[in-house]
C-alpha cells in the first residue's frame, strides 16, 4: 500500500495518460508476484470506475449545459436560482424526481416498462469503453471498435420501443412505432458514413482512427465533410433530438414513449438522452475530430482534457440545432433519409474507395494528397447537396410567393334576401377575381 | 395470412399540450393518417351570456375580458360598440383614436402568440414563442401603463375608455412602434417566413378553398387566406378605420403557412395604424359619462368589430332594464374551430396539430 501511495504522489503529474499508471499498478503487483489476472481486473475496474464517474458528473452538467444555452438563445436567463448560476438546478430537479411516486399502468407490461429506462442508458455507458481517452488509454480496444458503437448507439432505440410498446399507452405506442421506422431507417446513412472513414484511414480500431488523424495531422473531418453531416443528422435522429425528436414530440404525442413514465423512471429517460447525447458526440469527437489528438496542443495538455472539450464543441452543436429547428414530418423524414441521405453517402463511399485505391497504388505524399482530397472531397459534398436541392428540393412554385394587398375592398350590398350558395356567394368572385 | 389491423381512437385533449386550453379532438386514426375527428368543445364553459343577464352593462364588461383573453381590448371594444349603438351614446373623439391605438397594440401581442404557438405546434422547441412572447410581453407593459392589468384589461367602457394614457405612455408608444416591433417583424420574416422546414410542415397543410371558407363562415386570417379579402375595419369601419391608410394581406392557398404569414403582416399593418392614430391624438376627455346603471331604451343591437381572430359580433337585447335581456356573442374562434374536420381528414396527426394551430382558436372564447 505504500509503495502505491508513492507511485501516486511521485508520478502525480502522469494524469497525461493513466495508461501510465495502470502501467505501474501493474509492475507493482508483479514485483509483489502477485496473480497475472489481477493485473487486468484492477485496471478494469479503474477504467470503469473512471468513466461511470465522468458519465454521472456529464449527465448533471449537461442538463444545466442544455437548459443554460437553450435559454440563452431563447433570450431568457436559465436556470439561475440554485446554487451559483443555477449550477445546482440538476440536483434539485433529481431530488424532486426521486421523491415522486413512480407510478405504473395497470395494464403495461410491468417487466418491459420497467427494463426499458435501464436498458435506455447502459449503451450510452458501453460506448465509452471502446473510446480512447489518451494515446494508451482505452479501455478496451476492440478491433471491431466501429462496429461495436455502431450496434451500441442502435440499441437505444429499441429501448425506447420497449418503452412505448411496454406503456400500452396509444401515445406511447405512436412513439414506439416512429421509433423503429426511424431507426431502420437512419441506421444505414450513418453506417454508410462510417463506412467511408473505416476505408480512408485504413482501420475499424477506434485509437487506430484517431492514430491515423494525429499522424498526418489532418482531422479526418475535413476530407471528410459530407459524411460528418450525414452522421451528424443520422446520430440526431437516433437521439430523438429536434429537429428529429418524432419519439417523443412534445408538442404531437405529448412525450411518446415516455408519456406514462414517472419519478425516477422518467429521470433516468431523461438522464440516459442526454448521457447518449454526450456518447454519440464523444463518437464525432473521436472519428471526426481526431480525439485526444489536437496539433502539438496534446504534447501539454493531457489528451483527455482534449477530448472532453472535442466533445463539447460538437454537444454545442446538438444543443444548436435543438433550439433552433422546428420537428420534421415523420414521412419526410423517412423521405429525407432515404431519398437524400443514403445515395449520398453510397456515392461518398464509392469516391473514398477510388481515392483511397489511388493513394495506395501510386504512393504520393500524404502532404500532398490529403489536402488534394480534403478539396475534391469538399466540392464534391457541395456539388451533391446543390444537385440534390435542385433535383430533389420540395417545389413550391405553384403558389405565388407574395401575399396580395388590398387597401380598398368591395362590399356587396346585402340583398333582401340571401342568395343561394350555388347562385354565387357574394365576396367570393371579388376576392378571386383580383 | 393478411394482418389484422383496426382503426384507433385518440383522444387528443383536453389535457395536451398543443390544444391551446381544454379543447378535445377525438380522432380515428389508421397508422399515422387520421379517418375521422370528433370535437368536443365546453370544457371552459362559464355561461357568460346567462351571468350578463343578471348584470348591468357596465359589470358585463369584465366578462368579455375573460373570453378571449389574449385580446381583451378587442372584445370590451365589440362589447362596448354594441352596447353604444343600443343607447346612442356618442363617444369622445380622443377616446375613439384611444381605442383604435389599443385595439392595434392588442392585435400585435394576439398574434404575437399565435404565430409563437403555431410554431411551437411545428416542433420548434420553445424557441419562436420565447421570441414572440418577449415583443409580446412590450406590447404588454404599454397597456400595464395605461390601465394597470396586462390580460384582463377591462380598459373600454361604454362611453370612452377607463383612463386617459400617462405621459410616459407616448414616448414609450413611439420607442416601441417606430424602433423595437419594426426590427423584430423583419426577425420574423427571416427567420420564420423562408424557413425550409416550416415551408414543409406547413404548405398545403390544413386547407380552406373560399367555398368552405365562406360556407362555414369563416372569418379572420382564416378567410383571407382562402384568398377573400375581406376585414370589418374596411368592409363595416368602426372607430373611424376608413379614414386610415392600411392594406389587407391576403393569401392564395388557403393553408396553414399562408395564415402564418398573412398573421405576420397583419402585425406590420397594425404598426402603421398606430403611427397614424397617434397624430390623430387631441384634447379633450376620454370618456362621456354615462350613468353607472345604463338603461338603453328598448330594442335590440349587433356590433361587430375585425377581432385577431376574426369577425367578434355582439348582440345585445334590451327590455329598457339596467340588465341586458339578452345578449349574444358571435365568437370568431368557435366558427373558424367548426370547419377543423374538413381541415383534417386525411393528413397526418402532426398535421392536424399544425392545422389546429394555424386557426388560432383561444378556449376562453370557444366556450364562454
Amino acid at each position: 500500500m505504500p509503495a502505491l501511495l508513492t507511485l501516486i504522489t511521485h508520478n502525480w503529474y502522469d494524469i497525461r495518460d493513466l495508461s501510465n499508471l495502470s502501467g505501474k499498478i501493474e509492475q507493482l503487483i508483479r514485483d509483489a508476484n502477485g496473480p497475472g489476472w489481477l493485473v487486468f481486473v484492477v485496471s478494469a475496474l479503474l477504467g470503469a470506475a473512471g468513466i461511470v464517474s465522468f458519465i454521472g458528473v456529464a449527465a448533471i452538467i449537461n442538463i444545466w449545459i442544455e437548459r443554460r444555452v437553450v435559454g440563452r438563445m431563447q433570450s431568457r436567463l436559465g436556470p439561475n436560482r440554485a446554487g451559483p448560476f443555477g449550477l445546482l438546478q440538476p440536483v434539485a430537479d433529481a431530488m424532486k424526481l426521486m421523491q415522486k411516486e413512480v407510478l405504473q399502468p395497470k395494464v403495461a407490461d410491468g417487466l418491459v416498462f420497467s427494463l426499458a429506462p435501464i436498458a435506455f442508458t447502459v449503451p450510452g455507458i458501453l460506448v465509452m469503453a471502446v473510446l480512447p481517452w489518451g494515446r494508451n488509454m482505452a479501455l478496451a480496444n476492440v478491433d471491431a471498435g466501429v462496429i461495436f458503437i455502431l450496434a451500441l448507439t442502435s440499441l437505444g432505440a429499441l429501448a425506447v420501443f420497449a418503452g412505448g410498446y411496454g406503456s400500452n399507452n396509444k401515445y406511447a405506442l405512436f412513439g414506439a412505432m416512429r421509433v423503429i421506422a426511424m431507426l431502420v431507417t437512419y441506421e444505414i446513412p450513418s453506417v454508410l458514413a462510417l463506412l467511408g472513414l473505416v476505408l480512408f484511414s485504413g482501420t475499424m480500431n477506434l485509437s487506430g482512427i484517431v492514430l491515423f488523424q494525429a499522424k498526418y495531422w489532418t482531422p479526418l473531418l475535413l476530407v471528410q465533410p459530407l459524411p460528418f453531416i450525414i452522421y451528424f443528422i443520422s446520430s440526431s435522429a437516433e437521439l430523438n433530438r429536434t429537429p428529429a425528436d418524432l419519439a417523443e414530440a412534445e408538442s404531437e404525442i405529448a412525450g411518446g414513449y415516455h408519456v406514462e413514465y414517472s419519478g425516477m423512471k422518467f429521470g433516468l429517460f431523461y438522464a440516459a438522452e442526454l448521457i447518449n447525447a454526450v456518447s454519440v458526440s464523444a463518437i464525432i469527437a473521436t472519428v471526426f475530430l481526431g480525439g485526444w489528438w489536437f496539433y502539438k496542443l496534446d504534447e501539454v495538455v493531457p489528451g483527455w482534457m482534449i477530448f472532453i472539450g472535442k466533445i463539447y464543441a460538437v454537444y454545442f452543436l446538438f444543443v444548436w440545432t435543438r433550439g433552433t429547428l422546428p420537428r420534421f414530418r415523420i414521412d419526410q423524414l423517412l423521405a429525407f433519409a432515404w431519398k437524400w441521405m443514403t445515395p449520398m453517402a453510397f456515392l461518398n463511399l464509392v469516391l473514398v474507395a477510388a481515392e483511397v485505391l489511388i493513394w495506395n497504388e501510386t504512393g504520393v505524399s500524404a502532404g500532398l494528397v490529403l489536402p488534394l482530397y480534403a478539396v475534391i472531397n469538399t466540392a464534391f459534398a457541395g456539388a451533391l447537396i446543390v444537385a440534390w436541392v435542385k433535383v430533389m428540393g420540395p417545389k413550391f412554385s405553384r403558389f405565388p410567393e407574395r401575399l396580395r394587398y388590398y387597401s380598398q375592398i368591395d362590399v356587396p350590398s346585402l340583398p333582401a334576401v340571401a342568395p343561394r350558395m350555388d347562385e354565387g356567394a357574394p365576396g367570393l368572385t371579388e376576392g378571386r377575381s383580383a | 395470412m393478411p394482418l389484422k389491423s383496426e382503426p384507433v381512437e385518440v383522444n387528443i385533449g383536453p389535457q395536451h399540450p398543443s390544444t391551446h386550453g381544454v379543447f378535445r379532438m377525438v380522432a380515428t386514426i389508421d397508422g399515422e393518417r387520421i379517418t375521422d375527428v370528433r370535437m368536443v368543445v365546453g370544457y371552459l364553459h362559464r355561461s357568460m351570456e346567462k351571468l350578463a343577464e343578471e348584470r348591468t352593462y357596465t359589470q358585463n364588461i369584465p366578462f368579455t375580458d375573460r373570453m378571449d383573453y389574449l385580446s381583451a381590448i378587442n372584445s370590451n371594444l365589440g362589447y362596448c360598440l354594441a352596447v353604444e349603438k343600443l343607447a346612442g351614446i356618442e363617444v369622445p373623439e380622443r377616446a375613439t383614436v384611444l381605442r383604435v391605438i389599443f385595439s392595434e397594440l392588442q392585435r400585435i401581442a394576439s398574434h404575437c402568440m399565435a404565430t409563437g404557438a403555431f410554431i411551437n405546434d411545428c416542433g420548434a422547441w420553445q424557441t419562436p414563442v420565447m421570441y414572440t412572447f418577449r415583443d409580446r410581453e412590450k406590447v404588454l407593459d404599454l397597456i400595464e401603463m395605461t390601465c394597470g392589468a396586462r390580460i384582463t384589461t377591462n380598459y373600454i367602457r361604454i362611453g370612452g375608455v377607463a383612463f386617459d394614457i400617462p405621459d410616459e405612455f407616448l414616448p414609450a408608444l413611439d420607442r416601441l412602434v417606430n424602433d423595437d416591433l419594426p426590427q423584430r417583424f423583419d426577425e420574423y420574416d427571416r427567420l420564420l417566413v423562408g424557413n425550409e422546414i416550416i415551408l414543409m410542415r406547413a404548405r398545403d397543410v390544413g386547407v380552406v378553398t373560399p367555398e368552405l371558407a365562406i360556407n362555414a363562415s369563416l372569418s379572420g386570417p382564416m378567410l383571407r387566406s382562402a384568398g377573400i379579402a375581406w376585414d370589418l375595419r374596411k368592409a363595416d369601419p368602426y372607430c373611424d378605420y376608413d379614414t386610415y391608410a392600411f392594406d389587407i394581406p391576403v393569401g392564395y392557398n388557403g393553408d396553414s403557412y399562408d395564415r402564418m404569414v398573412i398573421r405576420i403582416e397583419e402585425m406590420k399593418q397594425s404598426l402603421r395604424i398606430i403611427r397614424q392614430a397617434v397624430h390623430r391624438l387631441t384634447g379633450g376627455p376620454h370618456k362621456t359619462e354615462v350613468p353607472l346603471a345604463l338603461r338603453p331604451p328598448e330594442g335590440e343591437a349587433y356590433a361587430r368589430i375585425e377581432s385577431p381572430k376574426g369577425e367578434l359580433g355582439f348582440y345585445v337585447v334590451s327590455d329598457g332594464g339596467p340588465a341586458p335581456y339578452r345578449w349574444h356573442v358571435r365568437a370568431p374562434s368557435l366558427i373558424n374551430l367548426s370547419v377543423l374536420k374538413e381541415m383534417t381528414v386525411g393528413q397526418t396527426i402532426a398535421d392536424a396539430i399544425v392545422t389546429l394551430g394555424s386557426i388560432d382558436i383561444n378556449v376562453g372564447e370557444v366556450d364562454r
